[in-house]
């Protein structure tokens, strides 16, 4: 009569298009909680998961329900010193749970915020919504260079390595069957009427001595009929395509001189992070080359680059002479998306701004995807500011930005990389 | 008793699917010994996470998609993992077949407390209990709630989530008010059906009456005031919205009928909570002691029993810094244990207090108890002063306008009456939701909707709240729509209006 169903095995994820739908409703303020989350956050887990909370009363469910105030009457269980007629002076407000009778739904109002955990990739994409990798379309023509092989049907010439045996026999036996087909069912026919004649005990006359003979010419045809032709061979064809290279090496430029203090390194880190991190989205494999430049430039690991105190003056150029160098050696413009990342407090040998302009209109600017250069200073521009103006003026990839603060990162972030209007 | 010839029952702690359904054959004898009259039952084994899932759809094993069951179910989600609460060990459905859900993680001895708790106990007051065989549908439901789903999503694909989500939100809002409280559906009386072929007899005349209307009426006089529509003031508000919105389209309409059907649905869960729970846990009680008397189950067994019947019956007092009100379990757990022992062991008092069942077969008299009564009528029948004695009960007077509190009544000879009627009126739910009804609409005006609100006891309702609500209903309504409230001096106050539509 009753019947056990295991459903263990069913899947557990009823909810989630309910989770979906509300993370959907709350779009708008999950992604304020995000983004007030990546400045406040280490960054060394800038990609775990996040807990996002909402004000309650956003997401609220009304209903009526009774307010305070009134007469009212409840009974409690459990007294220990009460008599009729007993006077109790009323709490102070908000001590203890109050006028009780709480049966009303109007579930989560003592909670401030609803808190809720999003995973890291609900929390990547709710970060870099809405962005895009700028000139991505128009430079992707440019750096096909990848073939792969993939299938492609079958072909009636071919190397015999690639013969599809069950295609070849499938037409072998439409073939077969179109050739000879006839000729059996004609052959069965004539059988029959002889069997029939001899079992009527006939004896074998010139009729049926010219069906059999018949019988055996059309049977002589049918073993023609090849088992196997040329003509029903089938071969797999592949086909070569070009596919976007899905490399990309990002160029990390910072200056180290003594201007650079630590807070202004971390906020120049946090903006490589979430580059990084936007290019994973896009990318398979990334390298990340670290250059850092005071007077020199220098190709550094990780620690070094963001670690390492060093000071001297500034010369700018130094690091991008030293990019054009690396780029030319180990990562040809035709096979790697090249993009790049610039920070710097803005001071540069004034001298030295010019060339720099010089070196990226004329060499880098033609190979990179994207050059951003940020500028972390609370100071007046200066001369390397404008000359790179002029970069941007006739590079549409080139983009520089201000930052003045932490909370700045993220909105001039999505400033660089916002979608740009089709 | 027989306890050396009866083969034991293995006591686990693990259990498996052979070893359920030899404990699942022992119950379901025992429970047709206590003649519980049930649906077929259909036991599902769920993990915690599916748990969580039919929590979040408020039991309902298929849901539309909303976005407020993802809130719920991040809330269970939450709450679940950071340990502040327990999931229960089942849920059960009012459907026939009737559905529970074990957890997978439950040891055997709580597997068979839950089937004797669920499929047996709750399946039972389902079947009998004369709110739900009146109000619901439990071959339908399954149905229903399938073809709920699929409508909604239709109406996604074709009009949009957003517009879809705007009238379920809507409809949510006011599901409370969704519901004939009073009215029973009923078979169509003589009346019923006289009316209507006063109607299609009518409807003839007006056919014939056509000629007549061209011709000057003299004796008419204008009327004088407009009679209210509705003439009689609405509780289902958004039947009444269904019914009479002018601009709802008809995919709208069939969204807050379903709405409705599924409050309505659920409304008998309301009302019987003390009595579906008390009643539930009375047969685990008594059907697991009945096991361990027959010598089916080990001492080991029955403890674990015992330890978490007394962890759901235990009753916190008012100053317990685990009081949230009255336990149903507890309640209705002492009450038909106390019915039962009135009938077997009727004391002087008992006599007195319940002369037609003292002494009487205690389980006709239970089963007629389970039948008959929602909570409310339930305790002004059979609340005990045993009972009240034993829980301790007194009764409080909250009124804001005195400086104090005062203790009206305790469980002493003279406060039992009260206490009794107190408490009764405690689980009359339309005393705890406001009592908001549709007045009128002005019909040859601006078709400006108006309800009215009566206080119960002069307790006001939440504006905030009610400002929101009132918000929601315009979105249905299409015009303006304002809430009245009946002061104490009988004037009429508006005390919520939405904002105007005109443009």
């Amino acid at each position: 009569m009753a019947h056990f169903i295991d459903r263990r095995l069913n899947g557990k994820n009823k909810s989630t298009v309910n989770r979906q739908r509300f993370m959907r409703r709350y779009n708008s303020q999950i992604k304020k909680a995000v983004s007030d989350a990546v400045n406040n956050r280490s960054i060394q887990d800038i990609t775990s998961g996040e807990s996002v909370s909402i004000p309650t009363r956003d997401i609220s469910e009304p209903v009526f329900h009774q307010g305070k105030g009134g007469k009212r009457t409840i009974v409690h269980p459990g007294n220990d010193q009460f008599i009729t007629g007993d006077k109790i002076s009323r709490p102070p407000p908000g001590a203890g749970s109050g006028s009780g009778g709480g049966e009303a739904s109007d579930s989560g109002e003592g909670n401030d915020d609803f808190n809720f955990q999003i995973s890291k990739d609900e929390y990547l994409d709710l970060l870099f919504e809405d962005l895009e990798l700028p000139n991505l379309q128009e430079n992707q023509f440019n750096s096909i260079v990848e073939m792969r092989t993939r299938r492609a049907g079958y072909t009636s010439h071919g190397n015999p390595g690639n013969i599809s045996i069950i295609k070849s026999l499938q037409n072998s036996l439409a073939r077969r069957t179109a050739l000879a087909g006839g000729k059996k069912r004609k052959v069965k026919a004539l059988q029959q009427q002889v069997d029939e004649l001899t079992n009527q005990g006939e004896i074998e006359g010139q009729f049926v001595r010219e069906l059999k003979k018949e019988i055996a010419e059309l049977k002589e045809r049918i073993s023609k009929v090849p088992f196997i032709d040329t003509f029903d061979l089938r071969y797999n064809n592949f086909e070569q395509y070009a596919v976007p290279n899905s490399q990309a090496v990002m160029f990390c430029l910072m200056d180290v001189s003594g201007s650079m203090d630590q807070p202004t390194k971390d906020m120049a880190k946090r903006f490589y992070i979430l580059l990084y991190l936007f290019l994973t989205r896009t990318y398979k494999t990334i390298e990340v080359v670290y250059i850092r430049h005071h007077t020199q430039a220098k190709e550094v690991d990780e620690h070094e680059f963001f670690y390492s105190q060093e000071t001297g003056g500034t010369i700018v150029s130094s690091a991008l002479k030293l990019m054009d160098k690396i780029v030319t050696d180990k990562f040809p413009a035709n096979e790697w998306n090249i993009y790049a990342a610039q920070a710097s407090d803005g001071d540069n040998w004034a001298d030295d701004s010019p060339l720099c302009r010089k070196l990226l209109l004329d060499k880098i600017m033609p190979q990179v995807r994207y050059f951003s250069y940020i500028e972390i200073t609370n100071r007046a521009h200066q001369t390397l500011w404008r000359e790179y103006e002029k970069v941007a003026e006739e590079y549409s990839q080139f983009a520089l930005q201000h930052i003045r603060q932490l909370e700045d990162i993220y909105p001039v972030f999505r400033e660089l990389f916002k979608k740009q209007a089709a | 008793m027989l306890r050396d010839e009866v083969k034991q029952l293995s006591d686990g702690p693990d259990w498996n699917f052979p070893l359920l359904e030899e404990y699942h054959i022992e119950i379901k004898r025992i429970a047709e010994y206590y003649r519980l009259d049930t649906y077929p039952n259909q036991i599902e084994v769920i993990t915690a996470e599916q748990m969580m899932d039919a929590y979040s759809s408020v039991g309902m094993p298929i849901g539309y998609n909303h976005w407020s069951f993802g809130k719920k179910f991040i809330q269970t989600e939450q709450s679940y993992k950071r340990g502040q609460m327990g999931l229960a060990y089942e849920i059960v459905i009012n459907s026939n077949p009737c559905i529970a859900y074990l957890m997978e993680e439950n040891t055997i001895p709580m597997q068979a407390l839950v089937i004797a708790h669920a499929c047996y106990g709750h399946n039972s007051f389902f079947k009998n209990n004369y709110l739900f065989k009146s109000w619901t549908d439990a071959d339908s439901i399954i149905d229903y709630l399938v073809f709920s789903k699929n409508y909604i999503a239709e109406c996604e694909q074709k009009y949009g989530i957003d517009a879809v989500e705007n009238i379920v939100d809507s409809c949510h809002a006011l599901m409370n008010y969704g519901v004939d409280r009073y009215k029973r559906p009923s078979e169509p009386s003589l009346s019923e059906e006289k009316r209507r072929q006063q109607e299609r007899t009518d409807y003839l005349q007006t056919q014939v009456n056509e000629l007549w209307r061209t011709l000057p009426q003299y004796n008419q006089k204008p009327e004088p005031t407009e009679p209210n529509y509705p003439a009689e003031p609405q509780e289902n508000i958004l039947y009444f919205v269904e019914k009479n919105a002018p601009l709802l389209q008809s995919w709208q309409r069939e969204i807050i009928r379903i709405v409705r059907k599924i409050s309505q649905y659920f409304y008998p869960q309301k009302q019987t909570q003390v009595m579906n729970e008390g009643w539930a846990t009375f047969w685990h009680y008594t059907i697991t002691n009945h096991m361990y008397d027959e010598g089916l189950v080990s001492d080991k067994f029955m403890l674990e029993i015992l330890h978490n019947h007394t962890n759901v019956i235990v009753q916190p007092a008012y100053n317990s810094p685990y009081y949230s009100g009255m336990n149903p379990y507890a309640l209705g757990f002492a009450m038909f244990t106390d019915i039962r022992r009135i009938c077997e062991h009727p004391t002087e008092e008992d006599k007195a207090w319940f002369p037609d069942i003292a002494g009487s077969d205690w389980l006709d008299t239970l089963h007629f108890a389970m039948q008959n009564f929602k909570d409310e009528s339930f305790i002004s029948q059979y609340l005990s002063p045993k009972v009240m004695r034993d829980m301790h009960f007194f009764s409080i007077e909250d009124n804001e306008n005195s400086k104090f509190i005062e203790v009206s009544a305790i469980h002493n000879e003279e406060g039992y009456q009260q206490l009794r009627n107190k408490l009764s009126a405690q689980y009359n739910l339309s005393n705890n939701e406001p009592n908001i009804q549709v007045f009128n609409v002005n019909k040859k005006g601006d078709r400006s909707l108006t309800l009215r609100y009566v206080p119960h006891q002069e307790i006001p309702l939440d504006a905030k709240s009610a400002q929101e609500v009132i918000k929601h209903l315009h979105r249905l309504w299409s015009f303006d729509v304002r809430l009245e409230q009946v002061q104490a001096n009988g004037n009429v106050e508006i005390i919520s209006q939405s904002a105007s539509t005109k443009i």
